[in-house]
């Protein structure tokens, strides 16, 4: 295998772990306005991932950090191409990240509203704007023998990219849910396992109905075959099973699942791309490719013992840290980190 | 509008907002975990609630600096597309590795510093905020290996019209940057000495919890003295490294038109940047020679006649910085940091002789040069990226080829209004929230004020 391949896996993996972690966070925050009746239950909620989104989101930077240097053509074509959603992320990522820390500071029930608010958009609108963009990425966009993206903003409001926006949200706020049935004690834990048991329902329908557009709309045919392998469909199968669990109070394994699920929905994604970045939808020959986007041998075999030497350091404390804080949070003042 | 113009705009807003915060994270966070050492060594609960109140300013002033990180790492790919192309091979490498080795250790510990007092030991929680101090500086470090090639490119061959790396280790010991960082490194430090200097001395002034107060002005003022020593020092040293890499950023921050030996130093100069002749100019003789060389004599190339060098050397266009930029904001930064460090030398020295009580025109002053840190920082900034003009990567880009092709006005425009307002309320809320916390002090942190801050159960519900 060489190493603009290890790379390509490499920043695959980085999205994956990045949906899977930051989606049950997102998750939590579009849950916020909905399961919380009183300031106290607020604070609860966002105390379960209080600890750990922002080092969630550093999978994104990563993933954007080691797109530039292995693949500067692809982040620079993927980063002009699409400007307006990659700002409304942006803007979106920066409300949420400071109302986290700004919204305990004042006791005014206004202030923390307007924080509230931000925390819910803030991980609302990234959601659908992941899905949108990667959905794009999976079934092409226009892009010409310069590698510049020559489409609008509108181009990428497709059906389809609006679809996986749309399941991407309810499928995050399923995992967030499940993650709170973890974290939670009493009430909450109460409501948390009655909306995760309702979003089961419209999970599984989106996620087909996104599996058949993926069909109609990206050439997943061509590359993965009429039986797409094992992980698409344990990327199914595991939110089929996730139902099961939910059904049998085993919310460890149900986690487990849309884990599994959500990390099945990326890589299949990466694997319709392979050896591909960037699909032109305005001819094959000018997709980006895993050689033609890269960086040079030298670049690559630098950055690859680098990621040996420091990915699983990072691996292990981040583990660490979700270990530390593995109790469940009560919705009890005196308990409350503010 | 020209997009070039928009998009340089755009970068100076983002990246000097975004560096109004930084330095605070950078030394505020070495300050707490220097009092929280204290109080592990000492057991003494004195130094916790001071680790906890100067805790809660740095995490108000955290929040807004990360965010506005992300923006920085985004940004090159969405403005700048055919800089990013052209520099990826090496410029995206040490951003890829700050985000890895530094962005994770600095989120991860904070998120356990803050939720861990009551569930971690002692020194665990201790050794938390030690690494995001780590994390921090770490990162300063990469993002200036990849500021310092673009000041200063080495090891790289020109392949197929893009930079390639040919020597990574000649890419990370850049000898810029061991002039950069620790000039960075020391303004972070300063940056969080006033910080706590202003601050303190505003409760000394006051008389409210004198002793805490006390302890937290003694450690700034050392801190403060030792660390504007240290950058007037390697500041000074950074110039001299200019002098020889980018002779244009010293001639236009000294107004110096033609070469001179001996070069004088302006001390007051209204230039006509037209006709590039000085309006009205007083010049010391000898002095820039002097500050150049550290000798009284010695060549200090002029505007005019680097601009003919390099036309010869790059051919036809204008090589000669906005020099106004560069002129004031070199006068700014270093009169701030002279400043600093004499105030930093009075507050030591009249908190050794028991005298800071007697001298209520002292503390006043420390409470007003909390801006001088902020001052310098961002002049020193704008000096080092407008000084490079019209380069993007020094010699080898210029900064219109770098913006993205596709990019409309429009585009920018639309994100250049977004970012400002966005950053406006941010910053009306942050200086809002640490005011308030900062006037309040420390009860304001204190484990049992924070259950009574919690308003009652009857909150308007976002969604009903």
């Amino acid at each position: 295998m060489d190493l603009n391949t290890i790379w390509f896996i490499l920043i695959a993996v980085l999205y994956t772990g990045y949906f899977v972690l930051e989606g049950f966070d997102f998750g939590v925050g579009i849950l916020l306005p909905f399961l919380s009746k009183t300031d106290v239950e607020r604070r609860a909620i966002i105390n379960t991932i209080g600890p750990h989104w922002d080092g969630n989101e550093v999978w994104l930077l990563t993933a954007g950090g080691a797109t530039f240097a292995a693949f500067p053509q692809w982040y620079a074509t993927m980063f002009s191409g699409f400007y307006l959603p990659l700002f409304l992320l942006l803007v979106a990522l920066i409300l949420r990240g400071v109302a986290f820390e700004f919204r305990s500071k004042d006791p005014n029930p206004r202030w923390r509203s307007l924080w509230d608010w931000c925390i819910f958009a803030g991980s609302l609108v990234p959601a659908l704007l992941l899905g949108v963009a990667f959905a794009n990425l999976a079934q092409g966009v226009p892009i010409d023998s310069n590698m510049e993206y020559t489409g609008g903003f509108f181009n990428l409001l497709n059906p389809y990219a609006i679809l996986a926006g749309v399941t991407t949200i309810i499928v995050f706020t399923l995992h967030g849910a499940i993650f709170l049935i973890m974290k939670t004690t009493g009430n909450l834990l109460e409501k948390a396992q009655m909306t995760a048991r309702r979003l089961w329902i419209p999970v599984v329908v989106l996620l087909l109905a996104l599996l058949v557009g993926t069909y109609l709309s990206t050439d997943i045919l061509d590359k993965l075959g009429v039986d797409p392998g094992i992980v698409p469909i344990a990327g199914f199968a595991a939110i089929l099973a996730t139902g099961y669990f939910l059904r049998k109070h085993l919310y460890g394994w149900s986690f487990t699942m849309t884990c599994i699920s959500i990390a099945g929905s990326i890589i299949t994604l990466f694997m319709i791309l392979f050896p591909r970045v960037m699909i032109s939808s305005l001819n094959p020959n000018w997709s980006l490719t895993i050689y033609s986007a890269s960086s040079s041998d030298y670049t690559l075999r630098v950055m690859t013992i680098v990621a040996v030497i420091f990915v699983p350091v990072v691996l292990a404390y981040q583990l660490w840290s979700y270990w530390v804080f593995r109790k469940r949070i009560q919705a009890k003042p005196e308990t409350l980190t503010y | 509008m020209d997009p070039t113009l928009l998009a340089r705009l755009q970068f100076a807003i983002t990246t000097v907002y975004h560096f109004f915060f930084v330095p605070l994270t950078l030394g505020l966070a070495v300050l707490v975990a220097l009092m929280e050492t204290w109080y592990v060594r000492t057991g003494q609960e004195d130094y916790k609630r001071m680790s906890k109140f100067w805790g809660k300013l740095f995490l108000i002033n955290f929040a807004i600096g990360v965010v506005t990180g992300i923006v920085q790492e985004f940004q090159f790919g969405m403005n700048w597309s055919d800089y990013s192309r052209y520099v990826g091979d090496i410029f995206g490498a040490p951003l890829a590795i700050e985000a890895l080795l530094a962005f994770f250790l600095e989120s991860t510990f904070l998120g356990v510093w803050i939720f861990g007092w009551d569930k971690l030991p002692k020194k665990v929680h201790l050794l938390a905020i030690w690494l995001v101090a780590l994390g921090a500086n770490i990162s300063a470090v990469w993002i200036l290996i990849a500021n310092s090639w673009m000041q200063q490119p080495v090891g790289y061959a020109i392949i197929d019209g893009r930079a390639q790396m040919t020597s990574f280790s000649s890419v990370l010991f850049n000898p810029n940057i061991f002039y950069q960082f620790p000039h960075v490194l020391s303004s972070g430090l300063v940056t969080g000495s006033f910080f706590v200097l202003g601050i303190s001395a505003y409760h000394l002034l006051h008389k409210s919890e004198v002793d805490l107060f006390k302890r937290s002005f003694q450690l700034a003022a050392v801190t403060g003295v030792i660390f504007s020593a240290l950058l007037g020092i390697n500041g000074h040293a950074q110039a001299q490294h200019m002098v020889q890499t980018q002779p244009m950023k010293m001639a236009a921050a000294e107004a110096l038109w033609e070469s001179q030996d001996p070069a004088s130093f302006s001390l007051f100069t209204i230039g006509d940047m037209k006709n590039r002749r000085d309006v009205f100019a007083i010049r010391i003789p000898r002095l820039l020679s002097l500050l150049a060389y550290n000798q009284l004599s010695g060549e200090v190339k002029g505007i005019n006649n680097l601009q003919a060098e390099y036309e010869a050397k790059y051919g036809p266009g204008d090589y000669v910085p906005p020099a106004i930029i560069p002129y004031w904001t070199f006068r700014i930064m270093v009169g701030a940091g002279t400043l600093m460090f004499i105030l930093a030398l009075l507050a030591l020295y009249l908190l050794w002789r028991e005298k800071l009580e007697r001298f209520p025109w002292a503390l006043k002053s420390l409470t007003l040069a909390l801006l001088l840190p902020y001052m310098a920082n961002t002049s020193g900034w704008l000096l080092t990226e407008v000084g490079r003009y019209p380069w993007v990567v020094f010699g080898l880009m210029k900064i219109e080829d770098g913006v993205s092709p596709r990019v409309t006005a429009g585009m920018l425009w639309t994100s250049l209004i977004g970012y400002v307002l966005v950053y406006g309320m941010l910053i009306a809320a942050t200086v809002y929230l640490l005011m308030k916390f900062a006037k309040t002090g420390p009860s304001s942190t204190d484990d049992q004020n924070l259950a009574e801050e919690q308003p009652s159960d009857s909150l308007p519900s976002l969604v009903r």
